[in-house]
């Protein structure tokens, strides 16, 4: 034992001294496994988070073709997974939301693209702490790994929804599950700690690192709004972190934090869920904004329209987003009276939405717009987000919620905002600095191909189910056949119109696949600054090496120069003396 | 709209109908605003050959001005809606008409059982009669619903009443309807209750009111109520 210590120690002392060394030698090779598992430079740990991020998104959408396969021929076997029964729908169902927001947007929008952008983008060498960076990914693998093991022991994966409502959740007898529910709840929090220590880094490094010269106000937007969704969610995950010990302690140990009848109150779950819940949507899609603010500028050769409004309307939408999570649970069992203090809250927060919105259509005013497939994704955000946008109000409205809650008209919007926050933004994210990561440029034309083969089978998939929703279908019924009023032929064709799209849908993500990795190879050699842009990543080779830059950058001005009159070029490199 | 597809049978449900169509035309004012001038823009300032692009900063007062009318204009619409959204939530939710009668109705997994009064016209008595899966009301009388749960959460939807509540283990929560139009329609566990939550649908079947006390009737145990106080003797005789 002693001798063990001995040894870990001392690795330790080596790794500490290595982990510092970022201004030694950047040529010495390292080692398969120092480089790529276990390495602490940001950019490598980006990838780490990106390709473990595409890797859970596979497994999500597995799942949700096996489900939708369901919903349009109940009771068929569905190629690749066989029959779907009840319990097993419930356990997709549930995988899919929890894998697609905790696994897949978080570690893409925040970790990935948080930890490539922000050193390269404020001109510093790395994170701030590099080791507990490391260490939040590792966390993070472990906690995908407890999911995935959820699925494969004894009575399946959770089926209580990503919600995880007590006493469902809670009582084993109820959800069938007794191992399943106890290692998702470890996995989402163990996930949470995992975020945790990667927005300690998101913060400090900001705040301490930025190239000499570069204001706070200086900053490019998405470095920002990755700062701030990690604030929003270090003030709200501590609430659920702790809901989610209690629900574990409820499992297994025999506490009744949820159980009325010794004194709980399942509805204590939901105030915990949701105060994390709520601020959680807007934890992931400021940094899908900022993405979308970095690529229309570039494309539009326009500086961003009220840089400052940007920053002040995301601010106002933060500290907002903190006092409306009990619209999830309007007719849930609350003081009734409660539910008109949230719905004015609510509507409230569409109004710095709307602003930036507003903000982000007039910086395309006058520009000079060149549709690259970037372009498109961002582009399609904005015409996509406004969709998910408008319908939210439909149930932030206490009155027209009695009838929409927990109908598909609920998932229709929820997946009209979350698709272009997680699938959207990813791509745009991914084309965008594709030539950075790994210095060579992405096919364009099978970038169009699949963006036009993503874009409209998503519209065609979910613009069914708002209708379904009107029409009073409700969520997470595994087969509609048993509602005498839902299952109708013109229900059912609209399912099946849903659930053909996604076929399709699925099926030109592989055309993204095949153009990333032949892109990998063979794509055109990049340069440090492809798109002629501005911001200091651009201003080191493509791919940066271990340290980013040869010569740390100074800042001599914002990020959105571009189109400056009486300037020959149309942008003007932030690093570039005046 | 709605009640094409799903037909309008409360005394409420057409005032929720109209705060939807109200939220619909508002906010199909401004998608239909936003996206159209954000499809003119792309369309307009696609890039052309020694065409630059402008220098707009944003801060401008000619380009502030719209944005700071529309923002505004955005508030007023959520102002609409809050009032006319809250007014109908009131009536509904937080106001408690007189009732006729009452029902009690109780979710467990996997089914509704309702409790409906007898032919005394009193709930919790000996001649209740107590279904599963089928609620019976006698239209135009005005409701109270006493909702609970023997074990996880459900929620009580009646779509055609556009009527929704969730169930609670360990409480009982009192709401009310007042059913306008006769028919069987479908109730749906509108939440996510364990692997039978696809399964746990009922049916409200509204009657005028001869069929209903006709129902009544035929649903009674004269016997049972006849012989109320000597319990012991009935359950034998059964």
């Amino acid at each position: 034992m002693s001798e063990e210590g001995t040894q870990e120690v001392h690795e330790a002392a080596h790794e500490s001294h290595h982990a510092d060394d970022h201004h030694g030698d950047h040529h010495h090779e390292e080692s398969f496994f120092m480089k790529y598992l276990w390495s602490t430079d940001h950019k490598m740990i980006a990838m780490q988070y990106l390709f473990t991020g595409m890797f859970m998104a596979l497994i999500g959408g597995f799942f949700s073709y096996a489900f939708r396969m369901q919903l349009a021929f109940p009771g068929a076997h569905v190629p690749g997974f066989g029959t779907v029964t009840s319990g097993e729908y419930n356990a997709l169902v549930t995988n899919h939301g929890t894998i697609m927001i905790f696994w897949v947007a978080m570690p893409v929008l925040i970790a990935a693209f948080g930890n490539y952008l922000i050193p390269l983008m404020i001109g510093c060498d790395d994170m701030v702490f590099p080791r507990i960076n490391r260490l939040s990914y590792q966390v993070f693998l472990l906690s995908a790994i407890v999911l995935i093991a959820s699925f494969f022991v004894p009575g399946g994966g959770f089926g209580g929804a990503w919600t995880a409502y007590p006493p469902l959740s809670s009582t084993a007898e109820y959800n069938l599950t007794p191992l399943g529910s106890t290692l998702w709840v470890i996995a989402v929090a163990l996930e949470f700690v995992a975020f945790l220590l990667g927005g300690i880094n998101f913060i400090t490094t900001a705040m301490n690192s930025r190239a000499p010269g570069m204001k706070a106000f200086d900053m490019p937007i998405v470095v920002w709004m990755i700062v701030i969704a990690s604030i929003l969610f270090m003030c709200s995950v501590g609430p659920l972190i702790a809901g989610a010990a209690m629900l574990v302690f409820d499992q297994q140990i025999g506490t009744f934090f949820f159980d009325h009848a010794r004194g709980g109150d399942p509805i204590l779950w939901q105030h915990l869920f949701w105060f994390f819940g709520h601020p959680e949507v807007y934890v992931v899609l400021l940094p899908a904004l900022g993405i979308v603010a970095e690529i229309i500028t570039v494309f539009s050769r326009k500086k961003l329209f009220g840089y400052k409004t940007v920053l002040y309307t995301t601010f106002a939408t933060g500290i907002l987003s903190f006092f409306v999570w009990a619209h999830h649970q309007f007719i849930a069992g609350i003081d009734p009276r409660m539910a008109n203090i949230f719905t004015v809250t609510t509507l409230l927060i569409s109004v710095p939405i709307a602003e930036l919105l507003f903000v982000y259509i007039a910086t395309l005013y006058k520009g000079s717009i060149r549709l690259t497939t970037p372009m498109l994704w961002a582009l399609s955000f904005i015409a996509e987000f406004l969709i998910g946008g408008v319908t939210g109000i439909f149930l932030g409205a206490s009155g027209a919620d009695i009838y929409f809650h927990d109908t598909y008209f609920v998932l229709a919007h929820f997946h009209y905002t979350f698709f272009p926050i997680a699938i959207i933004g990813v791509y745009a994210g991914v084309t965008f600095w594709f030539p950075k990561m790994f210095g060579r440029m992405m096919n364009d034309t099978l970038g169009k191909i699949h963006f036009w083969g993503t874009i409209i089978p998503f519209n065609l998939i979910f613009i069914p189910l708002f209708f379904l929703g009107g029409w009073g279908q409700h969520r997470r019924i595994y087969n509609f056949q048993h509602y005498p009023e839902l299952a109708g032929a013109d229900f059912q064709q609209l399912r099946v119109l849903a659930t053909v799209s996604l076929l399709v849908m699925l099926g030109f993500q592989f055309v993204f696949f095949f153009n990333f990795f032949i892109s990998l190879i063979k794509g055109k050699k990049a340069g440090p600054n492809p798109w002629k842009s501005n911001t200091l990543e651009w201003t080191t080779p493509s791919p940066p090496g271990h340290g980013n830059w040869a010569e740390l950058p100074n800042c001599y001005r914002g990020p959105y120069e571009y189109s400056v009159p009486d300037r020959e070029d149309d942008y003007w490199p932030q690093n570039e003396p005046a | 709209m709605i009640e094409q597809y799903v037909a309008s049978l409360s005394s409420y449900s057409g005032d929720i109908d109209f705060v939807i169509i109200l939220i619909g035309v508002l906010v199909g004012f401004w998608l239909l605003l936003a996206e159209g001038i954000f499809f003119g823009f792309i369309f307009k300032y696609r890039a052309k050959d020694g065409v630059k692009a402008g220098y707009v900063t944003g801060e401008e007062k000619e380009y502030t001005r719209p944005i700071t009318w529309a923002h505004s204009l955005v508030l007023l619409c959520d102002v609409a809606i809050v009032y006319f959204a809250v007014i109908i939530w009131v009536d509904v939710k937080q106001n408690l008409p007189e009732a006729d009668a009452t029902v009690n109705v109780i979710g467990q997994q996997w089914a509704w059982t309702f409790e409906h009064p007898g032919p005394d016209g009193e709930i919790d008595t000996e001649d209740d009669i107590r279904l599963v899966d089928e609620l019976h009301l006698e239209v135009g009388k005005t409701y109270h619903y006493k909702l609970s749960s023997n074990d996880v959460l459900h929620s009580f939807s009646i779509p055609v009443f556009r009527l929704k509540q969730d169930a609670i283990p360990g409480r009982t929560i009192t709401g009310w309807f007042k059913p306008t139009g006769t028919g069987a329609h479908d109730i749906q566990c509108a939440e996510i209750c364990g692997i039978g939550h696809g399964m746990m649908g009922a049916r409200v079947i509204i009657e005028d009111a001869e069929t209903h006390a006709a129902w009544v009737q035929s649903h009674s145990t004269p016997m049972l109520a006849d012989n109320s106080p000597e319990q012991g003797t009935t359950d034998e005789d059964r």
